[in-house]
């Protein structure tokens, strides 16, 4: 099989980059998907709160993706679902199996890779204990109770605050499990606020931050976990050891982008971020190849998954047509109080750009700085800055002289 | 949820009332022990059970351990275990080969850092030598050619050839679906309450069953001394010494080609970095005195582990760790293996003490066990149609991709993609449940085909794998468990809790 440009992944990030690949000139457009169905991760995200920049409304997860899967049918691009990418070679030929497809290949002109992101899991953590049942990441947890119809326990205690744990406590919460409480290793919580309201305060549920899980019991089920407050460094303090008896253990301790793909075709990739270097078309370290959402960098709000998204599936289109003019590139760094900025390149094309970052800590009453050749070229005003929420920047082109460089001023 | 089932190569769930067939041999555990000597037995012409307390084989020690094929110089000269190790090691690429597990002969080398740990290499080397192993001294120069990651800081070494990796879960799941296509009869979750002997025949009370014979083995794991008293067997003590690892990814920047030891001296026995035959690296273990139950990883031992590893290969990186876990080693108070006939016992032979190097020696066991048997009257004429042979398992994400198309052809199964982390598809996993002795449990499925040993480990794959042991199995979601009874997912339906 050949494409015009081949999409990996058809969640919110490959369908956005599918339709604007479409239509900016791309004829035979092809999303690969793994699962059953279009819409990816949203498909289980059954609250809303999506869309209110992108729509201006307050859509759930399965709306805003059906949004997009509609759309991307109506545009006659090609979806093969049920089909598992196996590898892709540095020459743009994938390799995929599927029901429908069998094992074939496929010859891309320009390849956009929206793997998306998967959750940590509890090996991972060297989460001390026994190895019962019950202990499950919060998205294999929201995947029972949203699609399957099932419930993965009763007395529930979750370990993270990121907003899939936060999601969980209310979702297990109206499904009538006792969630007794939510830790969070750091002094502030992974999420965003407005869940930490939504999802805790509003139902009594104790977030206890500056805390930890350091053992599981149960020698079949989970019988309980110990609990425990951590000092600055993340280590345990001694005295402060509590048994809470549960059930049931949700792990929201981190994403991880998945981009055995990306490797595989010796991208090059962002060690802080996870996922590939892009520059501001969204183009990684090999020509023609792009990438977009969480296998970047991990979102918060998928409005930003769609604009990032959108600007990989034109600039793929252009890739194709060689209409990206060679220009020169510069860039970006992440200064004090920031841990990474994305794009990690810039290039010079007359467009404004926006710079996603994320701080590196909390800060309150803050100034985020952009700055090139020596002068500040953006700063916006903030009353508080988390590690949680993803915060961005605008610059103009022209400002563009030099390597620009993020950072955070406290007054 | 109980059933009988009986499925055409004798294979029995936790079956309810008497059976009335007479077993000439019961053999009690189904760990890496008892599946080799089940193994062996099956091919002759006799009437076989094994007896396993937990839902599957491998439950015990032999699905928590560095799955080391040990080349036999740490055994004391003379010893059960210096006799088992090296008959052992010479049996298993054959046994290996027969079942068709992978095993590699990759080597081993014990590194040593200075004086005093340069003079227990010595001690080691003659051991090997009076044991009858090929082993040699080398250089910390040569080490390091060998293996170039490992710290500028060793001295020495010593290099055993000989020594190897096998999966030891997949080697005694193997060794158990050989002996039940031969006709064993399995009985899983049927843990031994109560034996009796009564006109040379045993009455063994096992979970929901109660199983009759003329011999029993007891492989038992850390158990075997309380089965050993029930049927006034010998007295020796079994005490629980647990170990834990640390696993990582298979794309852990720090990788060996063979088995890394550390030297022994008065700080310990020293941990182990090696690869694993699926191709991770593992680290440890540790070594605890702790309760026949705990096999709890603690902080304190992880950490150990990491720290003992980091001293002969310091750049290995905790972020790539994928899971931990803990077995329990069966160490008997005679501090050897305690293999044959009891005296206050007759017909009653134990298989007691078996940590390491135990499952090195099993093949060497269920050979000398197998000739025990026959010695004190069991029929030793091959049974007809028996084999040797367990079918090979063919692995899609191992096949050419023209292989691949024929597979898919056969089979349109083999063309969804269950674990994306190791490419393992539907066909597999079905396969999986239906062989004999087959998967009825997520980890049982996991350990037979490396569903959930990826990256995600578990976290996609999960629910998939539920559906498909639910629809093949005829059981409801909320039925299947991770490991048997007692180890629930499920708890019920939505909507169910909510008044």
């Amino acid at each position: 099989m050949k494409a015009d440009v081949a999409v990996v992944g058809a969640g919110p990030a490959g369908l956005a980059a599918a339709i604007a690949a479409k239509e900016n000139g791309a004829e035979h457009v092809v999303v690969i998907e793994r699962e059953a169905h279009l819409g990816g991760i949203l498909n289980q995200c059954i609250h809303n709160g999506f869309g209110l920049h992108v729509f201006g409304e307050e859509l759930t997860g399965p709306e805003y993706a059906a949004r997009f899967a509609d759309k991307a049918l109506a545009l006659d691009i090609t979806c093969l679902t049920q089909t598992m990418v196996l590898d892709i070679s540095p020459s743009r030929v994938l390799t995929v199996v599927g029901r429908d497809t069998g094992l074939c290949t496929i010859e891309a002109g320009a390849i956009v890779l929206a793997m998306g992101c998967r959750e940590r899991s509890a090996g991972a953590l060297m989460l001390a204990g026994d190895r019962p049942a019950g202990v499950l990441t919060a998205g294999t947890a929201q995947r029972f109770v949203n699609i399957e119809g099932y419930m993965p326990g009763r007395e529930v205690v979750i370990l993270g605050s990121g907003d899939i744990g936060l999601i969980m406590a209310r979702r297990m919460t109206l499904e009538g499990a006792h969630v007794k409480m939510v830790l969070e290793l750091m002094p502030y919580s992974g999420g965003l606020t407005r869940n930490i309201v939504q999802c805790l305060d509003d139902y009594g549920i104790p977030l206890k931050l500056s805390h930890t899980v350091i053992a599981i019991h149960g020698r079949q089920r989970v019988e309980g976990v110990t609990v425990a407050a951590v000092d600055q460094k993340g280590v345990p303090v001694k005295g402060t050891e509590e048994y809470v008896a549960c059930d049931t253990l949700l792990l929201s301790v981190g994403l991880i982008p998945e981009n055995e793909l990306s490797r595989g075709m010796d991208v090059k990739m962002d060690a802080v971020t996870g996922g590939p270097v892009v520059d501001s078309h969204m183009q990684t370290s090999v020509p023609g190849v792009f990438a977009c959402g969480n296998a970047v960098q991990v979102h918060d709000l998928v409005d930003f998954v769609t604009e990032e998204a959108q600007r990989a599936g034109k600039a793929a289109a252009e890739f194709l047509r060689e209409a990206a003019e060679t220009a020169s590139d510069y860039a970006t760094r992440a200064g004090y109080g920031i841990r990474y900025v994305v794009p990690q390149r810039l290039r010079k094309d007359g467009e404004k750009k926006t710079l996603f970052f994320r701080v590196s800590d909390v800060f309150k009453d803050c100034t985020t700085v952009a700055r090139s050749g020596g002068k500040v070229i953006a700063r916006k005003k903030r009353t508080i800055c988390t590690p949680g929420e993803m915060e961005s920047l605008c610059i103009a082109d022209e400002d563009i002289v030099g390597s620009v460089v993020v950072s955070v001023e406290e007054a | 949820m109980s059933r009988t089932r009986f499925s055409w190569c004798g294979f029995f769930y936790c079956g309810k009332g008497k059976r009335l067939m007479i077993y000439d041999v019961a053999v009690i555990g189904a760990g890496i022990s008892g599946a080799m000597i089940a193994r062996e037995l099956s091919q002759l012409n006799v009437r076989l059970c094994v007896i396993e307390a937990a839902g599957d084989a491998a439950a015990g020690a032999t699905r928590a351990n560095s799955g080391i094929v040990h080349a036999g110089y740490d055994a004391l000269p003379g010893s059960m275990k210096a006799r088992m190790n090296v008959r052992g090691n010479a049996l298993m690429e054959k046994a290996a080969a027969e079942l068709h597990v992978p095993y590699d002969n990759c080597g081993s080398l014990v590194a040593a850092f200075d004086d005093e740990e340069e003079k227990s290499i010595d001690e080691l080397l003659n051991r090997g030598k009076e044991n009858g192993v090929p082993v040699v001294k080398t250089s910390g120069a040569e080490v390091r050619k060998r293996e170039p990651q490992l710290s500028d800081n060793i001295r020495c070494a010593l290099w055993a050839p000989t020594a190897g990796i096998v999966s030891p879960f997949e080697l005694a799941l193997a060794a158990m679906e050989n002996a039940a296509a031969n006709g064993a009869d399995v009985f899983f979750d049927s843990r031994v309450t109560a034996i009796s002997k009564k006109d040379d025949v045993f009455s063994i009370t096992a979970g929901a069953n109660s199983v009759q014979a003329r011999f029993v083995v007891n492989a038992a794991g850390v158990y075997a001394d309380e089965i050993s008293r029930l049927a006034g067997g010998d007295a020796f003590t079994i005490n629980a010494r647990r170990g834990e690892y640390v696993l990582f990814d298979k794309s852990h920047s720090v990788r060996t080609n063979c088995v890394i030891f550390g030297a022994p001296s008065e700080k310990g026995k020293g941990v182990l970095f090696s690869p694993t035959a699926h191709g991770n690296m593992i680290a440890g273990p540790t070594a605890e005195f702790t309760g026949k139950e705990d096999t709890a990883t603690t902080r304190e031992g992880l950490e150990a582990v990491l720290n003992g590893v980091r001293r002969y290969a310091p750049g290995i990186d905790r972020r790539s760790v994928i899971t931990v876990f803990a077995g329990l080693r069966a160490m008997s108070d005679r501090h050897d293996f305690i293999i044959g006939e009891s005296k206050t016992a007759p017909g009653f032979v134990n298989v007691a003490g078996i940590e390491s190097p135990g499952l090195t020696a099993a093949p060497a066991i269920a050979e000398y066990v197998t000739q025990t048997l026959i010695n004190l009257g069991i029929n030793g004429m091959k049974k007809k149609d028996a084999t040797r042979i367990r079918k090979p398992i063919e692995v899609f994400a191992h096949a050419t991709p023209e292989r691949q198309c024929e597979l898919i052809a056969q089979d349109t199964r083999y063309a969804n993609v269950i674990c994306r982390c190791e490419h393992v598809t539907e066909a597999e996993i079905v396969q999986s449940i239906h062989r004999p002795c087959g998967a009825r449990t997520v980890d049982g499925v996991k350990l037979r085909t490396s569903t959930g040993f990826g990256r995600c480990h578990g976290g996609f794959c999960m629910p998939r794998v539920m559906d498909i042991l639910a629809r093949e199995l005829g059981q409801d979601l909320s039925d299947i468990t991770k490991s048997g009874k007692g180890s629930w997912i499920l708890s019920g339906r939505t909507k169910e809790a909510v008044e």
